[in-house]
């Protein structure tokens, strides 16, 4: 072999070009054939999809208010050891960067910034903003120092420094229940302010378990449609997907109906005399509502590829195995359910994805218990408008999302998913 | 002859409807014995894959009974009648390998560990698949696949052995290969088998006895040379072998022997009386190719007819001549190629004669 390629070079085509290059130049059709219908979807994905990711990602390291807003405070600030409150260099470049700010009406992000840190600090920024405005002249150190008592505390001059850097993992600690105490060292937070790490938690165990009611409910249902002769299998598949077709908000707002404390469900219990009038039960603005609600509307997701693996199983293995002298159930467990697997495996990641990333169900039935760490994302998004940190949460979900599909990948192999 | 103890399994007017309003099995009876190899042949829609499937316990008989080894078995689930399959695409296990597929069976009936490796090395070099044990079903071959598929539903050494079509999905080479091949397992085993197929060169090829299903009854029950040189009526005629038919009335019954007068003015001819009505009715008579003598002078055979030459095949061993004899032009004499033979020309008008004995006369 290699004493050809030394001998021969590379092979020729009858016209005595290289084969390859012979090669390329007749599949270029096709090649730009192919990238020219992909074009639209890319770009659609591109401006829709991709860039907004990366910018949301972004803004979960991105630090720029005090480099841009202060920008003399971040130089002077370059050569502090931190021992001690800065000189006055610092100062006057302090208040200039005060009174910029406060003409350019810009200083309040800069306090906004420095609150997600220590509270307190954007009434201190803004407020001393106003006071910088009327100094004229100088030492500064002693009239800043009259401004706000904070100015006069070590703390407040290592949180400044520490955000004169570009880039700040604060928000990431911030998404983990950790940050800076005063030296600047990072711990826990205290114990009743940990909010996110057990909303994580509490999200993945959720969608655990949605995914592990999605496979009981699912098995069955998958079975009988793939089995059952063609005419009723189409009938009864119409009434997994007329689900599908219907608005999630419409769906969700069915289950408001039915679940709610007056809902029809609890109506029927006391019909029935399954719960007293007084004491109905409590199904919805809790977890119960999210769960029922998030494994109805995403069982479709779990019986489409669950069904359609099982379609593709003959029932002779079945047969085979019982002649063989296996009794109905040991053919089952050892024969059809490994040949469904695949299906079990495609469906649990579909459903267990979707509901971790699951928001409007739970915001609408989820009350306190029933909220999902997609509704925190949204209330920075939406409320505080502390987009770093909804950056770093966001990323935080996708980030371990790609970890489970890797640890799924090596387990089941990706190769065997089949979503129909 | 102690009959009734050799008989391993009894089909006592059996019969089957999926619908409730058409019978695909009509009235089934057939006893096979033990150490036997029947097959039940006939075109797809003939019933005869629903008997098995009744046998196997997968479909509930309608009516009537199966009996296994003299026992009823129609309520007996189908793992507990302990028979072997081998089912049309093999259904071997894809998740498993060649040797979990073989022990499976083993396992299920909870063996030892060391009895099964010992059984199933010895399943696998019956059918030389010696050292494929570790290799996933998908790796192997069609045939391979096959070879398998046999060894697993022998391994557990089950009194009987279904096989559904089993070489249908092997290529023309192969398939004759493997027809050899579970010829001699039977053999070799003295396992009762009852095997269903479509082809029936392959029926003649490995089965003791053949049962012809047409329309949910079986036509005939016979050893494959009977079948073939006896057929009891038009269908099996034309379903076994090639056949030549010519229609006709009777016109007198002589003992074994009728006159038939021919449609279509081809005049009278002797035929041997197997399955028709009375005098004057109507009969087909069934006349094997390679039975014709082409050529021969008037008088040297019983019935002789002039034909003319339609078409002339070559197939090397033998040419196959098709010529129109009273307004049939289907009608097919081989010609052996041998040593001297006839040398016919297209047009020709020539003489075919047959012995009486040779051409049935059978229902219309």
């Amino acid at each position: 072999m290699a004493e050809d390629t030394v001998q021969g070079g590379p092979v020729l085509a009858a016209d005595g070009t290289p084969l390859k290059a012979s090669l390329n130049k007749a599949m270029r059709k096709n090649r730009i054939r192919a990238l020219l219908l992909v074009t639209p979807l890319f770009l659609f994905i591109l401006f829709s999809f991709l860039i907004p990711i990366f910018d949301m990602t972004f803004r979960s390291v991105d630090n720029w208010q005090l480099v841009e807003l202060m920008p003399k405070t971040t130089a002077a600030l370059a050569d502090w050891d931190g021992k001690a409150i800065p000189e006055e260099p610092v100062f006057a470049a302090l208040v200039e960067d005060l009174k910029n700010g406060a003409k350019s009406r810009e200083i309040g992000k800069v306090g906004t910034r420095l609150n997600y840190e220590k509270s307190g600090m954007r009434s201190m920024i803004t407020g001393s903003a106003r006071k910088a405005v009327k100094v004229k002249e100088g030492p500064y150190k002693p009239q800043v120092l009259k401004f706000h008592r904070y100015w006069d505390d070590l703390e407040t001059w290592t949180v400044i420094k520490r955000n004169t850097a570009p880039y700040t993992i604060g928000y990431y600690l911030n998404a983990v229940d950790m940050k800076y105490d005063k030296q600047g060292d990072i711990v826990m937070q205290p114990e009743n302010q940990q909010i996110y790490g057990k909303l994580f938690l509490r999200t993945f165990a959720i969608s655990l378990g949605i995914t592990i009611i999605c496979v009981i409910l699912a098995y069955p249902i998958s079975y009988l449609l793939a089995t059952l002769p063609i005419r009723y299998s189409n009938l009864l598949m119409i009434f997994v997907l007329l689900p599908f077709w219907t608005s999630l908000l419409v769906r969700t707002t069915a289950w408001i109906a039915m679940l709610q404390s007056q809902g029809v469900l609890n109506d029927l219990f006391v019909f029935f005399g399954l719960v007293d009038d007084a004491n109905r039960l409590q199904l919805m603005h809790n977890l119960a509502g999210t769960v029922i609600a998030m494994t109805h509307i995403l069982l479709p997701f779990m019986v489409l590829p669950l069904y359609s693996v099982m379609k593709t199983i003959p029932p002779s293995y079945m047969r085979a195995a019982l002649s063989m002298g296996a009794n109905p159930l040991v053919a089952f467990v050892r024969v059809y359910m490994p040949q469904t697997l695949s299906g079990i495996g495609a469906g649990s990641i579909l459903v267990f994805i979707l509901s971790i990333g699951y928001y409007i169900t739970p915001a609408l039935v989820g009350g306190t218990s029933g909220t999902l760490i997609s509704n925190q994302i949204a209330y920075h998004m939406q409320s505080s408008l502390n987009w770093g940190l909804a950056g770093a949460l966001g990323a935080l979900l996708l980030a371990s999302v790609l970890v489970l599909y890797m640890l799924y990948n090596k387990l089941v192999g990706i190769d065997n998913m089949r979503l129909g | 002859m102690s009959e009734t103890a050799d008989i391993l399994v009894k089909f006592d007017s059996v019969q089957k409807s999926y619908d409730g309003e058409t019978l695909v099995v009509k009235d089934f009876n057939l006893d096979v014995s033990k150490g036997e190899f029947v097959t039940m042949l006939g075109p797809s829609g003939s019933g005869k894959t629903t008997c098995l499937m009744m046998l196997a316990g997968f479909e509930p008989a309608t009516h009537g009974e199966i009996y296994l080894d003299g026992v009823p078995i129609n309520n007996v689930p189908p793992h507990k009648r302990g028979i072997g399959m081998v089912f049309q695409n093999y259904a071997l296990f894809p998740h498993m390998t060649v040797a979990e597929n073989l022990a499976f069976p083993l396992e299920v009936r909870g063996l030892g560990k060391s009895e099964i490796e010992d059984k199933v090395n010895k399943a696998l070099d019956m059918v030389r698949l010696g050292g494929f044990g570790d290799r996933r079903p998908a790796q192997l071959s069609g045939g391979q696949q096959q070879r398998v598929a046999v060894s697993r539903a022998l391994v557990f050494e089950p009194k009987l052995v279904l096989m559904d079509e089993p070489l249908g999905a092997l290529d023309k080479n192969l398939r004759e290969e493997m027809q050899y091949e579970i010829k001699h397992i039977h053999e070799n085993l003295q396992v009762t088998m009852v095997y269903v197929t479509h082809d029936q060169s392959e029926a003649l090829t490995m089965s003791d006895r053949i049962a012809v299903f047409d329309d949910g009854i079986v036509q005939q029950l016979a050893p494959p040379d009977e079948l073939y040189e006896k057929p009891m009526n038009a269908f099996v005629a034309g379903f076994i072998g090639e056949n030549n038919r010519l229609f006709g009335k009777v016109v007198s019954i002589d003992g074994k022997f009728c006159q038939v007068e021919l449609e279509g003015g081809g005049g009278m001819v002797k035929a041997l009386a197997v399955n028709i009505g009375g005098v004057g009715s109507r009969t087909t008579l069934s006349l094997r190719p390679e039975r014709v003598t082409i050529g021969a002078a008037k008088g040297a055979t019983e019935n002789s007819l002039s034909a003319t030459v339609q078409e002339l095949i070559y197939l090397g061993d033998h040419i196959r001549s098709r010529v129109r004899l009273t307004g049939n032009s289907e009608f097919v004499v081989k010609v052996p190629n041998s040593h001297g033979h006839v040398h016919l020309k297209k047009g020709e008008v020539t003489q075919i004669g047959w012995e009486a004995e040779d051409c049935r006369a059978l229902d219309a």
